[in-house]
């Protein structure tokens, strides 16, 4: 899993049934420091991420998992909001 | 599998249900030397490792899922071992 | 599938309970001729392997499908000790 802060939201009219009522937001990938790294992605949202928060996110297949039983076609959500980041 | 070395943990009050009482940590892969080798990653703990440890890391969802306990975790990457001492010859 | 050389081993005594028991070896993915392509893999070992030999590795969800494997948080897997490897020219 990767850290991230939610930058923006994505809406679609027109999307997969299964999307209707989730949340698809727009996330920049951070390093632990919290510096931007690589390119924004969208992922679905599981946890009531909101704007400008650290978020942490799992890509691939089991990024569906979160939304069990149902079938989402997704490969990136944010499973946790992140309140701190202890380094050593 | 490959190593990594715990640099820090991460606080989140909220998370998906199947994370409740996992601890998350910060690893920085590591080679077999112990230097760091790539971007650090968060994982799920499941054998109570520590700041400056040197862990096993699965990098897969069945593992990650297998290692919380759980059928199907979005999660994709656990610790499942803290590494005692190498034998290496590079 | 790859073809590595064992490298080292691993030993880890606090592990997730569903891997006691079983060998942790370090592999150093080789090319045909046997040189090191670099990197590393933890794997586990199902086949008995020693130090220096050539063997097979299994990544993903696939390890699991090793003996004894299954069910087992583990994403490598040596499932065979190569005798030898031949290039048709």
């Amino acid at each position: 899993m990767d850290l991230a802060r939610v930058i923006g939201r994505v809406v679609c009219t027109q999307k997969d049934e299964s999307l209707n009522g989730r949340k698809l937001l727009l996330v920049q990938p951070l390093t632990i420091e919290g510096l931007d790294t690589g390119t924004p992605l969208v992922a679905i949202d599981a946890v009531g991420a909101g704007a400008g928060e650290r978020i942490f996110y799992v890509t691939g297949r089991e990024a569906s998992f979160a939304f069990i039983p149902d079938h989402v076609p997704t490969d990136a959500t944010i499973v946790g909001i992140v309140d701190q980041v202890n380094l050593l | 599998m490959f190593l990594g070395r715990v640099i820090g943990n991460l606080v989140a009050t909220q998370k998906e249900p199947k994370y409740e009482g996992k601890a998350l940590l910060l690893v920085q892969p590591v080679s077999p030397e112990g230097n760091g080798d790539g971007e650090a990653i968060v994982a799920v703990d499941s054998v109570g490792s520590g700041a400056g440890e040197t862990v096993l890391v699965v990098i897969e969802g069945r593992s990650s899922s297998i290692a919380m306990g759980q059928k199907l975790a979005p999660a994709n990457a656990a610790i499942v071992g803290i590494v005692d001492h190498i034998d290496w010859e590079s | 599938m790859f073809l590595a050389r064992v490298a080292g081993t691993v030993v880890a005594t606090r592990k997730d309970p569903k891997l006691e028991g079983y060998k942790l070896l370090l592999v150093a993915p080789v090319d045909l001729d046997g040189n090191d392509k670099g990197g590393y893999v933890v794997a586990i070992d199902t086949v008995n392997a020693g130090y220096r030999e050539t063997v097979i590795v299994v990544r993903g969800s696939s390890a699991r499908m090793a003996e004894g494997m299954n069910e087992r948080p583990v994403d490598a897997s040596i499932i065979g000790i190569v005798d030898t490897a031949d290039v048709d020219d």
